[in-house]
């Protein structure tokens, strides 16, 4: 085994930046008059470890360019694994023949070239650590958290094993109004998923931790312990009777609260009419506790960027603030349908119109700790893992697959599992009694615990 | 068809002696088998919104995975260039999962039987562009004119054209050329100042453009689709609790690849780690239950004439009668387990290594009429729409959400319900089936099936059929 990740000897993020340049030209050539091309490139590695022995190892690279053509109002996109000189022609010639069979669309464009810049401050996103870190040092971490895990209780008798996975990746963004731009960015994880089993019924649980730079993972024997305990407290779980109560959600699963947020104030929902959020700017959405931040300018963390995927400087946006709807989330083309100014959430795989995403995304921390949200409770429902599709934010209804740990008395009495929580998104939000001190980023969604007043839960 | 003719050939030059070669490399540290998946796939996609044809893009990607496997482990490494320095490399990489002296791989290839499950003779991918416009424009114009509260449309058509080559250390090549398209329709509509309600259908598969003029039209997903969100106006909050579900046939099969489906993939049971491990022979469900998984299907979403280890693909009984029958395996946990392929071994694309996954997945028919089912429950609902589903494999709870239902009152439907959540447990919720009705259908042509970050196409299926019990995560009493 090669001793470090493969680094692809052919460019830079530079040699990046100048394909990129090089495909804005080539566009502009063959006629069009706007063009924006992204060209990424990304190394990975991943190791899986079962029972202590290495299971599965995979490391490669692969790169891959993108463009958006623009002929007057009309668009054609295309893209290509193959970065040679042939490669880029091809993928030009296609996109061109695909802008004639679009309509014009009189909001198609690229962002004002006022509106174009990036970040100066170094975002820190790149740490050079993950190139040096040796594949045996990888295993061994992975095989040490494996092995916390393990240790932890013997009804903890199998695992689906431990992994340690890294990738390097390097992003440059051009287009026809002169801007170019490019970041590296490098990130590592370590994960421990152990089995326990109790009677006949067996249970899983996992724990990880996500890092720009291997010195600052969890330590692995604490993302075994953490993982062993999560997956121990499910064991013996029930039913509880049908009923309305108090749900609390820890901050894993209050995080998908916020994408349910994001995904209503996101300018494509709301310009189709397709959000319970639409036309609430400046009204009450949500308890007075509530501020959603989206800030894609916090350094190291994951849903920082120096720029958006159309070349716009990546900033702070207040969704909602102290319960009131401030902003929706927009790229250039939504803040032209709704006559608005872009907030740089443009987002895009490699090629295509652009969509939307979130830097940094969280709901700010309250004062309580989370057993004073369990003593205002007495008895409810605190949610741990959540199942399911069945969130519609055209209406807000929710309803989902659940399973937690039953709080009596204010404090958590048995595990619970095989229910659903129903309610709506708007009830939710502005029953959000209580919100705790915790919040801590692991991924680019962020939430403290946060208490939910009244939902359905459907059990027995 | 020899080496020399196929599509990997004649493109990229690509040679049996190319293949022994990397093989050979990819051996070099002494694994037990190795395998090369060469994969050329081109994509499109066009998608109208609000009656103009706002995108539309096509890709192209290249690339080789090789796979060696040594006792239990496997070593993986891919390149999106076939020049020989880079295969060789990647060769290399993944060849260190092993450590000792060379094995000697097989000199020469055989071929294995070819079949043709989706005889299409021109591919979607090679359609004229204007042809693919016309689906999406027809799909528009149906749903405006459904009824006047339809106020918003998307229509996106999407194909894709995969060609691979498998090549294995034990002298097996196979090749294959994967058509697959697909047209979907999202519909928004309103009464007054009402609040909107969605309505989503489509469907395709491995099939020619043919299909959506001969078969199944943008005006037949565009009506659907609009039918749903018109249902939808009048939808009550769907009860909460255990109650009586009847099932409708066709896309509701999604049950079967979450209660059942996930848990039999032979990943998890090699590992212990399902809840069906070590059921083999034991009853998981009312005798009345036969579940297939069937990749052999002409022109379905799930069909593969080989898997992606370049194994033939087969009809597998994983449910007869109630009873456990059998695992979805791929190479390597055959191997381990010493029993016979089952041809379930799929990957995304060349950048991920194989695992056993479902292809067609459906409940046999069984002999009652479907009214009659209906008929017999006094107080339920009825589901005939789902979203999507998921499901834990170790505890076996698995849920999946309606997005079309009625309340059943007296044996009659009656009000169209919200949309809610469907929780059960997989051994479990399948012993609660009292009624199968005679009309097993499939799905139209839409599932993907997600499994470890990778993504596949498959299909689903199901007659009518009435579960006794399960728990219906509404908010009504």
């Amino acid at each position: 085994m090669s001793s470090k990740t493969q680094l692809s000897p052919a460019h830079g993020a530079i040699g990046l930046e100048e394909i990129a340049q090089r495909v804005v030209e080539m566009s502009r050539r063959a006629g069009a008059t706007g063009v924006e091309c992204t060209v990424s490139e990304g190394d990975e590695f991943e190791v899986n470890v079962r029972l202590g022995e290495v299971e599965t190892l995979k490391e490669s690279g692969s790169s891959g360019a993108g463009v958006r053509v623009l002929f007057g109002q009309n668009t054609g996109s295309s893209y290509t694994s193959d970065l040679t000189a042939e490669g880029l022609d091809e993928m030009v010639r296609r996109a061109v023949e695909l802008a004639k069979i679009t309509t014009e669309d009189p909001y198609a464009g690229l962002p004002d070239a006022a509106e174009l810049g990036f970040l100066e401050c170094d975002l820190e996103l790149y740490s050079p650590d993950i190139e040096f870190l040796e594949t045996p040092s990888k295993i061994a971490m992975a095989q040490q958290a494996e092995r916390a895990a393990m240790a932890m209780d013997p009804r903890i008798n199998n695992s689906e094993g431990a992994s340690f996975g890294s990738t390097l990746s390097r992003h440059a963004f051009a287009n026809s109004l002169g801007f170019s731009g490019s970041y590296q960015s490098s990130s590592c994880s370590l994960s421990a998923v152990p089995v326990a089993k109790d009677g006949d019924r067996m249970e899983r649980d996992y724990w990880f931790t996500l890092a720009r730079s291997a010195r600052e993972l969890e330590d692995p024997e604490y993302v075994g312990r953490k993982a062993a305990e999560r997956v121990l407290r499910r064991l013996g779980a029930r039913k509880v009777e049908t009923q309305k109560a108090p749900v609390i959600f820890e901050p894993r699963m209050a995080k998908s609260l916020l994408s349910h947020v994001f995904e209503a104030a996101n300018g494509d929902s709301i310009y189709r009419h397709a959000s319970f959020l639409e036309g609430k700017l400046g009204e009450r959405v949500a308890a007075e506790s509530v501020t959603i931040i989206d800030d894609a300018t916090l350094p190291r963390l994951f849903g920082s960027s120096p720029f958006d995927d159309e070349g716009v400087p990546s900033r702070r946006t207040v969704v909602v603030e102290k319960g009131i709807l401030r902003s929706y989330l927009l790229n250039s083309y939504t803040a032209r349908k709704l006559g608005m100014k872009t907030t740089g959430n443009a987002s895009r795989g490699i090629t295509g119109n652009a969509s939307i995403g979130h830097g940094n995304l969280f709901l700010e921390n309250g004062t309580d700790s989370v057993a004073d949200l369990f003593k205002r409770v007495g008895r409810g429902l605190f949610v741990t893992e959540l199942m399911g599709f069945g969130v519609n934010v055209v209406t807000g209804d929710y309803s989902r697959g659940a399973s937690g740990l039953w709080i009596e008395n204010g404090e958590l009495a048995y595990p619970v599992s095989e229910v659903t929580i129903a309610g709506t998104l708007q009830q939710m939000l502005l029953g959000l009694e209580g919100i705790a001190n915790d919040l801590e980023f692991r991924g680019s969604v962020a939430s403290p615990t946060v208490l939910i007043g009244e939902m359905t839960i459907s059990g027995r | 068809m020899g080496i020399s003719e196929s599509f990997f050939a004649q493109k990229f030059g690509i040679t049996a002696h190319d293949l022994e070669n990397y093989l050979g490399e990819a051996l070099s540290r002494g694994g037990d088998y190795a395998d090369l998946y060469f994969e050329y796939l081109v994509t499109t996609s066009i998608s109208m919104d609000e009656s103009i044809v706002k995108s539309a893009t096509q890709g192209a990607t290249l690339g080789v995975g090789v796979r060696v496997l040594s006792g239990e482990r496997t070593g993986y490494a891919y390149c999106d260039n076939l020049s020989p320095e880079r295969i060789r490399h990647a060769a290399r990489v993944a060849a260190c999962i092993a450590s000792g002296p060379a094995s000697t791989e097989k000199i020469g290839f055989t071929e294995a039987d070819k079949r043709d499950l989706y005889p299409v003779l021109s591919a979607p991918a090679d359609a004229p562009l204007a042809a693919r416009v016309q689906l999406v424009a027809r799909a528009d114009a149906a749903a405006r004119a459904y009824d006047s509260r339809v106020f918003q449309v998307q229509a996106v058509y999407a194909d894709t054209l995969k060609h691979v080559l498998v090549a294995t250390s034990d002298g097996a090549v196979t090749f294959d050329r994967q058509p697959m398209a697909r047209l979907s329709v999202f519909v928004l509509a309103r009464e007054g100042q009402s609040t909107p309600q969605r309505g989503h259908a489509g469907g395709g598969g491995r099939v020619s453009l043919d299909f959506f003029d001969l078969e199944k039209t943008p005006e037949y997903f565009a009506r659907e689709a609009a039918r749903q969100a018109i249902v939808q106006l009048s939808a009550i909050p769907a009860p909460s609790g255990e109650q009586t579900v009847v099932l409708g046939h066709g896309w509701p099969g999604i049950l079967l690849h979450e209660a059942v489906g996930h848990g039999l993939e032979a990943d998890f049971n090699r590992k212990g780690v399902s809840a069906f491990s070590g059921r083999v022979g034991q009853s998981v469900a009312s005798p009345l239950v036969t579940v297939v998984d069937d990749g052999t299907m002409p022109s379905r979403r799930g069909s593969l004439n080989v898997d992606d280890e370049g194994a033939t693909t087969r009809a597998n009984v994983l449910i007869e009668n109630g009873v456990l029958r059998g695992y979805l395996h791929d190479k390597l946990s055959s191997r381990i387990l010493n029993t016979p392929a089952t041809g379930n071994g799929r990957r995304e694309n060349y950048q991920n290594i194989p695992m056993p996954r479902m292809t067609n997945t459906f409940m046999l028919a069984g002999e009652s009429d479907p009214e009659e089912v209906i008929r017999s429950v006094d107080k339920g609902i009825y589901c005939v729409n789902f979203g999507g589903g998921q499901v834990d494999i170790t505890s076996g709870n698995f849920v999946f959400s309606a997005t079309e239902s009625y309340l059943i009152e007296g044996g009659r439907l009656t009000t169209p319900l919200r949309g809610a959540t469907l929780i059960g447990n997989g051994p479990e919720a399948l012993k609660y089936v009292s009624m199968v009705g005679n009309d097993l259908a499939l799905d139209e042509g839409v599932g993907i099936c997600g499994k470890e970050g990778q993504s596949v196409p498959v299909g689903v299926g199901i007659p009518t059929i009435r579960i006794d019990r399960m728990t219906v995560g509404g908010t009504a009493g």
